[in-house]
C-alpha cells in the first residue's frame, strides 16, 4: 500500500519537472544540480570593505569581503555566499562561493539616494540555517560629498587620527584631542547652530580649545553647511535630527 | 449569415427605430463620450500620487505649512531659454520641502541640496528623461519617440559638465573623466570639440619615434606592442591586440623608419656604469626621482609619481648608451620633454645608468626571437602603422598624423540609440553602450581598431560621465550660462634664465602665471615672498619646509652662474604688484612687538596647533616648520598672507583668521625674529 502510494508521489512530482523541461527545452539545469557538492560553515564575518563612504549611485572604492568560518574558527573553502541589499544596490556578483581562503569578494554598487545602507551577507550551515552578517555602507549626496572634500582638504589632518605615509596625521601632537567627525556620542549633542559656531569662529566661540583655527573668513556659508551634513552623515551612532519643536501652551 | 442580418437589423430597429430613444441612445453614448477626457485627468497618475502625499503629510507636525505650500494640479517648470519644459513636481510634490528630510519614499523625497534652484534650471538638465511627460513610463523610460530615460545617479555629475567647463571642486567624477580623456589619448584619434570653439586637448604627447632605434630594441617593441601592460602595470599606452605577423612587421618598419638623432653634443664620457645598488638607490633617492617614476615593488604596488614613465623594467628597454645619454641630459633626445637636466657629475651619471640598467626583467624579452626584417615586412608594417593611426599619438618621420581618425565625439552623449549597435545583454541606454564600448571596444564587431585599455569600474565610470556631458545640449546652451574653462597659459619666462628654467624643466612641478604642475609650490609671486640669501642657498642646496612631506626639490648641482641668473630672474619679475617688498623690515622689531606677537601665536590664535617655531615645545605639522621663516620670507609678505592668505595663493589651506592691521603686524614681527640657523636646517635633512 505504501509502497503504491509512494509510486504515485513520484509521478506525481516527476511530471510537471518532466514538462517543465521539456517547456523551457533547457537541460542545463540537471548539469548544475550534479556540482561537487557545497561545504558548509556555520558563522560569517566581514573581512573588509564595511562602512565604506562611496557616492550616491556609484561602486564603492574597495571590494566587500566577507570571510565563512565553520565551528573551530576556520575558514570554509566553497561555502555559498550570496548578498542582499535595499532596493537600488547591485552586488557584482550577487552570489557565489567561497574561495581557497573562505572569502568571496562582491563589488557593490549603492543605490541612488544618500544614506546609510544596510547590505547581508548570508550563507547556509549543515544544519540548512542561514546566518547572515549585516554591513553598513554609505552613500553620498551632491551637498554631503562636497562635505567630504572639504573635510579632506581642511580637517582631517586633526580630526582623523588615522595616520599615512602619504598624509601624515597631526591628531598626536595635538594637546586638546579633536574628535574624530565618527565620534556620535559627543558631536550628536550638538546642534547645527553649536557647529556652524565652532567651524565659523574655532573653539573658543564654544569655550573649547583655541587649537580649532576658526573657518568664517575661509568657508562659505554653502560650504560650512556642506561639511556639517557629511559631518552628520558619517557619525556613529547616527545623528537623528531634532523633531518640531512647538511653543508649548 | 442572413439570419444575422436580420438580427442586427432588428437590433438597429429596437434602438433607433423610434426618434426620441434615438436621441436618449446617442445623448448618452456622447456623455459618455464627454466623460472620458475627466474621467482621464481624474485617474491620471500625477492625481493618484498627489493624492498620496496629501496622505503623508496629514500626520506631520507641519502638516498646515506643507499643505499650505501644495499646489494641486500640473505643475510645470519652464525655461525657454534652455529648452526645459519640466512637469516632474507633478508627482515628485516634494522637492523643495525642506522638513521632508525623513521621507525615503518616492515620489516625496525632498531634492538633496545642490548649487542651484531647481525652478531655474528644471530637471532634465541633470537626470535627462523626458520633462513634458505626465505619466512614469513616458518620464522616465525610454520610448520610441524618446530615446533619453533618466539617467543613472551614478553619471548625474555629467549633468554639470554641459555647462561647466571649467573644474569644479565638487564635481570628482567628471573631473576625472576628463582628465582620462586627456591622459589616455582618447581626444588625439577623436575630435571633441567644445561649445566655446577650442577642442578637448591631448594631456600630452606620446613619446617620439623617430628615433626609436636610438632609444631600444626591435625586440621590446615587439614585447611591448603584443602587451604593453606586461611591461608596465601603469602604461597608458593600451593594448591593440595584434598579431605577432603584424607586430613583427610594425617593429621592423619602427626600427628602419628611425634616424639617429643629429649632432652628438654631449662631450666624451669614459666612466663604465656602475652596478652599486646602494650607491644607486640613494642617488635616486636624493635626485627624487620617485617624484615623477613608479617602480614597482615586492608587494606589486606601484611606488612613486606618473608624471614620467615607469622603471620597474626600464633595464629591459633602454639601450645602455642611450639610458647615459638621457642621464647627462634629456633635452638631446627629446628637447620637450618633462625631465629636468639634472647636472649629474660623471660618477653619478654612471651610478645612476648602472642601477637603472638592473632593474631588468629577463622574462620579459625571454619568448622574442625576431629574424632581419625583409622589406616586404617593413612596407607592411609601415602599412600597419598608417591602418592603425599610430601617428594620432606619437610623431613618426614622413607619416603625418591623420585627421578625423576615429569618430568625432563632440555630442556623443545625445546620439540616437537606434544608431547604435548594442552587445548582447547590454540595455539599450546610452551610457550602458558608452561603457560597454569604452570596456570591450573590439567585441562590437571584427576589423575595429579601437584599441583594448585596462579601467577600472570606477575610471570608465568617469569617462562615461564626461562623454556624457558632451551633447546637443552642452552645444546649445546659452553661452551667459556656461562656465568658460580657464584659457590654457602658454607662459614662458624669458631670456637666460628662462632657458635655464626649460632645461630644468620647472614648469613639470611648479606653476607660474597660470601654466605648470601642481607637485610643488606656485612661483607666481616667489620674488615678493623669499629673502634673496635663502633662495641662492636653496638652489644650491634644496632642504624642506615640511618634513612630512615625501615629495622634494631635487639637487640639480647648479653653478653659481646659474643660481645668480634664477635668483635674478625670480626677484625681479615674480613680484607681486601689491606688496612692497621694504614696507616690513627683515629685522630690529621691537622687543614687545615680539612679544605681542608671541602671546597671539601660542593664545589667541594657537599657530603651534599646525606650525613648529620651538623644535622642542611645539609639534604641528600640517603647515610649513617655522623655526627660520624668519631668514627665509619677507616680512611684507608674512603681513599679507597673514592678512589673507587666500589672495595669495588660492585654495591653501591656511584660514584666514581676520586680524587686524596691528595683530598681523605683531605676529610678522614674532615670525621674523625666528631666524633659525640655515646650517642646522640643511645638516637635517
Amino acid at each position: 500500500m505504501t509502497g503504491q502510494r509512494l509510486l504515485f508521489d513520484c509521478l506525481l512530482l516527476a511530471l510537471p519537472a518532466w514538462a517543465l523541461m521539456a517547456g523551457t527545452g533547457c537541460s542545463r539545469k540537471s548539469v548544475a544540480a550534479a556540482a561537487p557538492a557545497p561545504a558548509y560553515g556555520s558563522a560569517i564575518v566581514e573581512s573588509s570593505g564595511g562602512t565604506q563612504i562611496g557616492a550616491a549611485g556609484s561602486a564603492l572604492g574597495q571590494p566587500v569581503v566577507v570571510q565563512v568560518n565553520d565551528d573551530q574558527n576556520n575558514a570554509v573553502t566553497g561555502a555559498a555566499v550570496s548578498f542582499k541589499g535595499p532596493g537600488g544596490v547591485v552586488f557584482d556578483p550577487p552570489n557565489g562561493i567561497t574561495d581557497s581562503s573562505g572569502q568571496f569578494s562582491t563589488v557593490v554598487t549603492l543605490g541612488g539616494m544618500a544614506g546609510r545602507y544596510e547590505i547581508v551577507a548570508t550563507t547556509i550551515t549543515k544544519a540548512q540555517k542561514p546566518v547572515a552578517v549585516k554591513i553598513e555602507e554609505i552613500a553620498l549626496d551632491y551637498q554631503r560629498r562636497l562635505g567630504q572634500i572639504l573635510d579632506d582638504k581642511y580637517c582631517s589632518r586633526c580630526h582623523n587620527p588615522e595616520s599615512t605615509p602619504e598624509r601624515v596625521s597631526n591628531y598626536d601632537n595635538l594637546e586638546v584631542k579633536p574628535h574624530p567627525f565618527t565620534e556620535g556620542e559627543t558631536l550628536n549633542k550638538l546642534s547645527d547652530a553649536d557647529l556652524t559656531g565652532i567651524i565659523s569662529h574655532g573653539g573658543p566661540a564654544l569655550n573649547k580649545s583655541p587649537l580649532m583655527p576658526p573657518y568664517g573668513y575661509t568657508l562659505s556659508r554653502t560650504e560650512i553647511q556642506a561639511l556639517i551634513a557629511y559631518i552628520r552623515m558619517v557619525s556613529d551612532p547616527p545623528y537623528q535630527a531634532p523633531g518640531m519643536v512647538y511653543a508649548q501652551k | 449569415m442572413q439570419s444575422s442580418n436580420l438580427g442586427s437589423e432588428s437590433l438597429w430597429k429596437k434602438l433607433f427605430g423610434e426618434p426620441i430613444r434615438a436621441f436618449g441612445i446617442v445623448s448618452a453614448l456622447l456623455l459618455v463620450l464627454l466623460a472620458i477626457a475627466p474621467a482621464k485627468n481624474y485617474f491620471s497618475e500625477w492625481r493618484h500620487y498627489q493624492n498620496g502625499y496629501l496622505r503623508l503629510i496629514r500626520t506631520r507636525g507641519d502638516a498646515i505649512t506643507l499643505q499650505r505650500h501644495f499646489q494641486p494640479g500640473i505643475q510645470q517648470i519652464w525655461n525657454p531659454e534652455l529648452g526645459v519644459t519640466d512637469r516632474c513636481m507633478s508627482c515628485h510634490v516634494g522637492l523643495k520641502e525642506a522638513s521632508l528630510t525623513d521621507v525615503s519614499q518616492q515620489p516625496y523625497r525632498k531634492h538633496p541640496v545642490i548649487p542651484h534652484a531647481t525652478d531655474q534650471f528644471g530637471c532634465v538638465m541633470c537626470h535627462r528623461g523626458q520633462g513634458a511627460a505626465t505619466t512614469i513610463e513616458e518620464a522616465h523610460s525610454s520610448t520610441r519617440a524618446w530615446e533619453q530615460p533618466i539617467l543613472p545617479a551614478r553619471y548625474t555629475e555629467s549633468g554639470c559638465g554641459q555647462c561647466h567647463r571649467a573644474e569644479l571642486e565638487s564635481t570628482p567624477q567628471l573631473n576625472q573623466g576628463r582628465a582620462l580623456l586627456a591622459r589616455y589619448g582618447c581626444v588625439q584619434c577623436h575630435t571633441i570639440k567644445l561649445s566655446d570653439g577650442g577642442v578637448m586637448q591631448a594631456a600630452q604627447d606620446a613619446p617620439s619615434l623617430s628615433h626609436i632605434a636610438d632609444k631600444t630594441t626591435r625586440e621590446w617593441i615587439f614585447a611591448w606592442l603584443k602587451d604593453p601592460q606586461s611591461y608596465a602595470v601603469s602604461a597608458a599606452m593600451p593594448n591593440f591586440k595584434l598579431k605577432d605577423e603584424d607586430i613583427r612587421d610594425i617593429s621592423a618598419f619602427l626600427i628602419a623608419n628611425s634616424s639617429p638623432i643629429p649632432g652628438d653634443t654631449l662631450p666624451a664620457f669614459n666612466q663604465k656604469a656602475t652596478p652599486d645598488p646602494t650607491a644607486g638607490a640613494s642617488l635616486y633617492g636624493e635626485s627624487f626621482c620617485a617624484s615623477c617614476h613608479a617602480v614597482q615593488n615586492a608587494a606589486g604596488n606601484l611606488v612613486g609619481g606618473n608624471v614620467g614613465p615607469e622603471l620597474t623594467r626600464i633595464g629591459s628597454k633602454a639601450k645602455p648608451e642611450w639610458l647615459r645619454a638621457w642621464v647627462r641630459n634629456p633635452r638631446i633626445y627629446d628637447a620637450k620633454t618633462e625631465m629636468p637636466h639634472y647636472r649629474f657629475t660623471d660618477q653619478q651619471v654612471a651610478t645612476m645608468e648602472g642601477f637603472l640598467l638592473a632593474k631588468s626583467d629577463s622574462d620579459f624579452l625571454a619568448n622574442v626571437h625576431l629574424e632581419p626584417a625583409t622589406p616586404e615586412q617593413v612596407t607592411h608594417g609601415k602599412s600597419l602603422v598608417m591602418e592603425y593611426g599610430c601617428a594620432s599619438c606619437h610623431e613618426m618621420a614622413g607619416i603625418k598624423k591623420p585627421e578625423n581618425f576615429a569618430p568625432e565625439l563632440t555630442r556623443v552623449g545625445s546620439k540616437s540609440v537606434s544608431q547604435l549597435i548594442f552587445l548582447p545583454g547590454i540595455p539599450h541606454r546610452m551610457p550602458d553602450y558608452i561603457a560597454s564600448k569604452i570596456r570591450q571596444p573590439r567585441a562590437f564587431a571584427s576589423g575595429l581598431k579601437m584599441p583594448q585599455y585596462t579601467f577600472t569600474t570606477s575610471q570608465i565610470d568617469a569617462l562615461t560621465t564626461a562623454l556624457l556631458a558632451q551633447n546637443d545640449r552642452a552645444q546649445t546652451v546659452p553661452p551667459s550660462l556656461t562656465v568658460p574653462a580657464p584659457p590654457r597659459s602658454h607662459y614662458r619666462p624669458a631670456g637666460k634664465a628662462g632657458q635655464i628654467m626649460s632645461d630644468l624643466a620647472c614648469f613639470s612641478c611648479h606653476s607660474i602665471n597660470g601654466r605648470g604642475g601642481d607637485m610643488a609650490p606656485d612661483l607666481t609671486w616667489e620674488g615678493s615672498s623669499v629673502q634673496r640669501k635663502w633662495l641662492d642657498e636653496f638652489f644650491r642646496n634644496p632642504g624642506t619646509l615640511r618634513p612630512a612631506l615625501i615629495r622634494r626639490m631635487p639637487k640639480f648641482n647648479l653653478s653659481n652662474e646659474d643660481i645668480a641668473t634664477l635668483s635674478d630672474y625670480i626677484m625681479t619679475v615674480y613680484q607681486n604688484p601689491d606688496i612692497d617688498r621694504d614696507s616690513m623690515p627683515e629685522s630690529g622689531y621691537s622687543p614687545t612687538l615680539v612679544e605681542q606677537g608671541k602671546q597671539l601665536f601660542y593664545s589667541k590664535y594657537a599657530c603651534q596647533s599646525c606650525h613648529i617655531v620651538n623644535v622642542k615645545a611645539d609639534k604641528g605639522y600640517v603647515g610649513p616648520t617655522l623655526t627660520s621663516i624668519g631668514s627665509r620670507l619677507t616680512g611684507a609678505w608674512i603681513y599679507h598672507w597673514l592678512k589673507n592668505p587666500q589672495a595669495l595663493r588660492p585654495g591653501t589651506v591656511e584660514p584666514n583668521r581676520n586680524l587686524s592691521d596691528d595683530e598681523a603686524r605683531q605676529l610678522t614681527a614674532f615670525l621674523m625674529m625666528q631666524k633659525g640657523t640655515i646650517k642646522k636646517e640643511a645638516g637635517k635633512q
